[in-house]
């Protein structure tokens, strides 16, 4: 009978998507647990964003609302997190493995001297008792935990649960940040080459790698890129590429980077060294194009296409964009 | 300023991982460790923290086994005072635990400051520091890329999705570090000399019993296998018939 409580991300006054993703999550295990879902948000100005969480399938929602809160706290969040989940009979906390998430989850896992599980892959409540499934050992291995404490809290990797279909339109309650001071304060937020999807958001992923043989051939990369549609797709890079200087830090996919797991991710040019698999061996789908039939991308690619970038790339972007375009 | 390192001896990353008898942990054999590499940021912020600041004191800290002396030596060989080992034959995957142990012992020296790596690249954690810092009851910032102190305060940045954050943070305090922040010293032949001469001290941890419990430790997932679907632009067509058709993501 314990309940299930699913933290928003709210930046910017809008709900991030992958906290519908933890809301699926959190509904999966609430139906096992015999519980409820009940989301908290922490912000100021959320009406919106408490409104989409509503309509989202959660059964009571919880808006902690206050000019206090207008910048992300990551002590003072937590405080408010934990109060609130600790008055809703958490036996389980989710929210998504993001910055954010990262953050705040094993902040407020230390206030209810509670477990901690981090970019989880899987949850699963087996008579009673919480656990997860994660990659472990730069994605070499999958370890599986089961809950000892509880509450049970658990970050959830970007991309691996369906966002919630939705329905109801459950209740929201206000509450106002906790007193006390703030000891770390987000006081700007600085956006980076304003208008790309993120990476870790994007639904396809096309990471190019020294197979490019020169930063200005990443054109072909971005092309592609763009051949999706706006928004859809991200451009990544090996770290071969970013140590060059080809591309920035931010763009690096695999173990010193950033782990990916979108639907679609196409690497070009790209070896497969085991520290590129860990940031993206969780992908749905694979693609993998290399000259190189030997490459051990090929060993984790769902579909592979032996030859040159240079002409592969051209004639795929053509006909990505051929297919968007009749969509 | 007197500041804590805490660092961590994992399996260096292009090391093969098999997984021992019992399901639930690796191998040892035939694995190189090493010194978590986000904790040589750590240690290098620490050590230049204390030069900016012409005062204080850098400690470095592990909970693990015997074998961390090496990892231990090797940060005092780059300049750390002194280095303190908290010994358990487990290994600790465990954040809730660990974390709970570090702060029994942060408690008990004069700690303004505690430094650590984002992620220790064995458990793939990445909840260590905030977890630490929300029971020290620290002002916390994690995956730190950049780091000023100026009249007492930090002004840390780091990245979120799509942007870079910009924090303020008091002391006492907990930083993880992120790639980037800074270009870690090697030791060289008078540090390695010195180190010897630096104390290095024991003591068993105050480990509480794992908040998590493994249940299994598996290869990952395996993908189903995979098909090269032909060689050069030829193949276009039938890999968008696959993307469309068969994997449904286009
Ligand atoms: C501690 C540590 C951490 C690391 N972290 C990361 C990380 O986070 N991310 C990461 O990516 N790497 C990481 N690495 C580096 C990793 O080991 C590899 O060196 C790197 O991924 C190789 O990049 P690459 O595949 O672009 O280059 P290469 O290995 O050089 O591969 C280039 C590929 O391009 C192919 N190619 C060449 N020409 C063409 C062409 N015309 N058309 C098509 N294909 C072509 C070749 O066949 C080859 O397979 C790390 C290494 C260490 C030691
Ligand atoms: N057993 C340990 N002993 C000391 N410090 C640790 C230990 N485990 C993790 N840390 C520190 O916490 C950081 C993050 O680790 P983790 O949360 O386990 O991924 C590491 O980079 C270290 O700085």
């Amino acid at each position: 009978m314990s309940n299930i409580v699913v933290v928003a991300e709210v930046r910017g006054g809008q709900l991030k998507r992958t906290t519908l993703e933890a809301v699926t999550a959190g509904l999966q295990l609430a139906q096992k647990s015999g519980g409820k879902v009940i989301a908290i948000a922490c912000g100021s100005g959320l009406d919106g964003a408490c409104a989409e969480l509503a309509g989202s399938g959660v059964h009571r929602v919880v808006a902690v609302d206050g000019p206090a809160f207008a910048h992300y706290s990551g002590d003072g969040y937590a405080r408010a997190v934990a109060e609130h989940a600790k008055a809703a009979g958490a036996g389980a906390v989710l929210m998504a493995h993001t910055a954010m998430g990262k953050d705040l989850l094993p902040r407020v896992s230390a206030l209810l001297e509670g477990s901690i599980a981090t970019d989880a892959i899987a949850v699963a409540c087996d008579g009673g008792t919480f656990g997860a499934t994660r990659p472990v050992f730069a994605g070499k291995a999958a370890m599986t935990v089961r809950a000892k404490q509880a509450p049970f809290c658990v970050t959830l990797r970007p991309n691996n649960f369906a966002v919630a279909g939705g329905g109801g339109s459950a209740e929201v309650t206000k509450a106002a940040p906790p007193a006390g001071d703030l000891l770390s304060v987000v006081k700007e937020i600085v956006a980076s080459a304003t208008g790309r999807t993120p990476l870790q958001e994007a639904k396809v992923v096309v990471a190019g790698g020294r197979g490019l043989r020169e930063a200005e051939q990443f054109k072909l990369i971005e092309d592609l890129a763009a051949a999706f549609g706006p928004g859809v797709a991200a451009v990544g890079a090996s770290r071969a590429v970013v140590d060059a200087g080809w591309r920035p830090h931010r763009e690096q996919v695999g173990q010193t980077g950033k782990v990916v797991s979108p639907p679609l991710y196409i690497a070009v040019g790209i070896s497969g060294a085991i520290q590129h698999l860990a940031g993206m061996r969780t992908a749905r789908t694979i693609v993998a194009i290399n000259k190189d039939a030997d490459a051990p991308i090929f060993k984790v690619a769902d579909y592979g296409i032996v030859g040159d970038a240079f002409e592969v790339v051209p004639a795929l972007t053509k006909a990505i964009a051929e297919v968007v375009k009749h969509k | 300023m007197d500041i804590v390192v805490c660092i961590k001896r994992v399996p260096a990353t292009d090391t093969a991982i098999k997984i021992a008898a019992d399901g639930k942990s690796i191998d040892p054999a035939g694995v190189t460790f090493e010194l978590n590499a986000y904790d040589e940021f750590a240690l290098e912020q620490a050590l230049r923290l204390k030069e900016q600041l012409g005062q204080g004191s850098v400690t470095v800290v592990t909970i693990g086994s015997k074998d961390a002396q090496k990892e231990l030596r090797d940060a005092l060989a780059r300049g750390a005072d002194k280095a303190v080992l908290l010994t358990t034959d487990q290994w600790v995957f465990d954040g809730a635990s660990t974390a709970a142990a570090l702060a029994a012992w942060i408690r008990t020296v004069p700690c303004q400051l505690v430094l650590c790596g984002r992620q220790a690249v064995d458990a793939d954690n990445n909840q260590l520091p905030a977890n630490l810092a929300a029971r020290l009851g620290f002002a916390c910032v994690t995956e730190v890329a950049k780091l000023t102190l100026e009249g007492g305060a930090f002004t840390a940045e780091r990245d979120i999705e799509g942007a870079r954050e910009v924090l303020t943070c008091r002391t006492p305090a907990v930083i993880s570090c992120q790639k980037g922040l800074n270009e870690p010293r090697y030791a060289n032949l008078k540090g390695i000399m010195a180190a010897k001469k630096k104390p290095l001290e024991e003591a068993a941890a105050q480990l509480p019993t794992p908040a998590l419990e493994v249940v299994s430790l598996a290869l990952p997932p395996q993908r189903a296998a995979g098909r090269i679907l032909g060689n050069g632009a030829e193949a276009v067509p039938a890999l968008i018939a696959a993307l469309r058709d068969e994997a449904k993501v286009l």
